[in-house]
């Protein structure tokens, strides 16, 4: 059994700041890790592979230094990996990045066929959920979004079955391989990285494609060129025209701050008394 | 919405002429998502959301409607007309039962091609981002995910989405200008709820999905409902109580479930406050949790960062306690207290059960 997992290497979100003045990104000392999302994907791979064998092929575009997310991946237990990376994909959307991963991923297939495609049911940087699915449609793989639980690997009949979120409910599902995957977050927790597939993470020759490795010949569907969503304006929040009528009183103490805040939101919002009657009768 | 936004150069003011074989799309549509025979409000949300835009562009506003034959989907387009869509286009198939991605993207797709709409919104739900993916891809459009805020670009008549980025630290605002549909997605709560009448009626257009059973390669063996019971109901909650990282101390979390308490408030979180484990990832309110409007909103030790603020900004009155005077929390509640949130929260709950006391008495 043959299985890629895409991942992405993102800016840890957490620790993002903007300046205060320019409303710019402050970029400088941000450290880049997998994206969390992407981990669910992986650690189901590597379980699967765990159970039924096989190869786990871990594929990531992005910029070279994203090379040390696909090496944190080879640590958890992947057996190859592969950075798709050229200056022509600057600026894809979600519809141009899908159309390269899904050429690399058939440039894969052509060495070795693959059974199942994971991804990261999001991103934490762009969190559009929109790869997955577009990856799955370019290669007409069954596309399997928010899986909470792997039931059943039959190979022979080539049959998987599962556990889908809905909305109100889960869906158990049963379908064809080759299908695209993507796990629900908290459905398993990732490995820790052995001591010898750490040593093989570090000498690991990781393979780096360029467009024309990754079997890309229309350039036109790739990068800004290759990508329908432009950003027109990127802006920082305005304040609300009114601030927040900050509750202050003469002795400064907490019991009659609250019980003025209390008089003032009960003669403007009359109705929230009643509400706040209503639930906690 | 780009993968990589920060390699981009925004658009700027230059001049935009519509691909002559793009102007026939017309309209604007509202995929109208429903599960075992209830719609999902974010449907009537986005129908009010697209009414606008539609006004805006004196164009009509269509709901789509797919599921199995019978009385639920005549009824959710009666419902469309009701929160104000002028039609409806209807494909009713057994196939269509439950939601599978093949048939439901074929069928979308199809009536887009047939049909042409210039805008084409969906809940971002599971069903709603499952689907929009596969239909904007095999379209070749562009898709904005999880929008904040629509609008018509009137210079060029284009839909002008606006969302957070950057992990919720900036707003951006995205185009498809030479694509058609333009299409979105808008997460639940988001968008008021439009008012209802039923006096408004409107045409259905009926379409066949032309797939049969043995066609879809997916089958679905069983549904489990959830068992509401058990699961914090955040976006419908009319008070919430949150707490954030100026709580300082999972046991402080403590003074935040006892204000619940008293005022019979559901309980929510920042982010931070989730990923240390304090409390659980239903309760997470902000553009990776929920998005709730209650009637009222107390937050606690919260500084009001945008990742929070687009899952907060709807509450009708919003109260923030906070040590910092400064916070931006301050920028957009309707009352502030400036003071350590571990001594107003007793405070405030012991105001709160005073006032409750009364009001029982005068009852």
């Amino acid at each position: 059994m043959h299985i890629v997992v895409c991942i992405k290497q993102v800016p840890d979100s957490a620790q993002i700041r903007v300046h205060p003045v320019t409303n710019t990104i402050m970029r400088q000392g941000v450290p880049a890790i997998v994206n969390p999302y992407d981990l669910f994907s992986l650690e189901e791979a590597l379980r699967l592979k765990d159970k039924f064998g096989g190869r786990v092929t871990v594929l990531c575009m992005g910029p070279p230094q994203a090379e040390a997310a696909l090496r944190k991946a080879i640590s958890f237990g992947a057996d190859d990996a592969i950075l798709v990376t050229d200056r022509a994909f600057a600026g894809s959307d979600t519809l141009a990045t899908s159309f390269a991963l899904a050429s690399a991923i058939k440039k894969i297939q052509e060495d070795m066929p693959v059974d199942i495609v994971f991804a990261g049911k999001q991103t934490i940087d762009g969190d559009t959920a929109q790869v997955g699915p577009g990856i799955a449609k370019r290669m007409d793989l069954q596309l399997l979004t928010y899986v909470s639980k792997i039931v059943d690997l039959d190979l022979d009949k080539r049959e998987i079955t599962l556990h889908r979120r809905a909305e109100g409910g889960v869906q158990v599902l049963r379908t064809k391989l080759p299908c695209l995957i993507t796990m629900l977050e908290g459905t398993n927790e990732m490995r820790f990285a052995t001591m010898p597939n750490m040593f093989r993470a570090a000498r690991y020759p990781l393979k780096q494609w360029d467009k024309d490795a990754a079997g890309i010949e229309d350039v036109s569907k790739i990068g800004l060129k290759g990508s329908p969503t432009i950003v027109s304006k990127v802006f920082a929040p305005q304040a609300k025209t009114v601030r927040a009528e900050i509750i202050d009183c003469e002795s400064k103490h907490p019991k009659d701050l609250s019980v003025t805040l209390l008089t003032k939101m009960f003669t403007k919002f009359p109705n929230l008394a009643e509400e706040i009657g209503k639930g906690a009768g | 919405m780009s993968e990589a936004t920060e390699q981009k150069k925004p658009a700027g003011r230059r001049k935009f002429e519509l691909d002559p074989r793009l102007a026939s799309y017309k309209g604007v549509w509202v995929f109208v998502e429903h599960e075992r025979g209830v719609a999902h409000s974010v449907s009537w949300e986005l129908m009010g959301e697209g009414r606008k835009l539609a006004d805006k562009l004196g164009v009509p506003l269509a709901g789509v409607v797919m599921g199995a034959p019978g009385i639920h989907s005549r009824h959710f387009c009666q419902e469309a007309f009701h929160y104000g869509a002028d039609l409806c286009y209807l494909m009713e198939d057994p196939v269509l039962a439950d939601y599978r991605n093949q048939p439901f993207t074929k069928g979308l797709t199809d009536l887009v091609n047939a049909y042409q709409p210039e805008i084409l919104l969906l809940g971002a739900t599971t069903l709603g981002r499952d689907l929009a993916g596969s239909v904007a891809t095999t379209l070749q459009t562009g898709l904005t995910a999880d929008c904040t805020e629509l609008n018509i670009d009137m210079e060029n008549r284009s839909l002008a989405a606006t969302r957070p980025t950057f992990g919720g630290s900036l707003l951006c605002t995205i185009v498809t200008l030479n694509y058609r549909p333009q299409m979105a997605t808008v997460r639940p709560r988001v968008m008021s709820m439009p008012k209802k009448d039923e006096t408004r009626t409107g045409s259905i257009i009926e379409n066949s999905l032309g797939l049969i059973e043995t066609d879809i390669v997916t089958k679905v063996l069983q549904y489990m409902p959830d068992n509401l019971q058990d699961k914090p109901q955040l976006p419908f909650a009319d008070i919430i109580v949150s707490g954030g990282r100026g709580m300082k101390r999972p046991e402080n979390f403590q003074l935040i479930w006892d204000l619940a308490k008293v005022l019979g408030a559901e309980v929510g979180a920042t982010r931070p406050v989730v990923q240390a484990g304090w409390v659980d990832l239903d309760r997470q309110v902000g553009q990776s949790g929920k998005t709730v409007r209650p009637k009222l909103y107390i937050a606690a030790g919260i500084s009001g960062a945008i990742q929070h603020r687009v899952g907060m900004e709807g509450s009708d009155v919003i109260i923030a306690i906070n040590s910092d005077p400064n916070a931006p929390i301050f920028d957009f509640a309707t009352y502030g207290i400036v003071g350590n949130a571990m001594t107003v929260l007793p405070a405030l709950t012991e105001a709160f059960r005073q006032q409750l006391a009364t009001a029982k008495v005068a009852v």
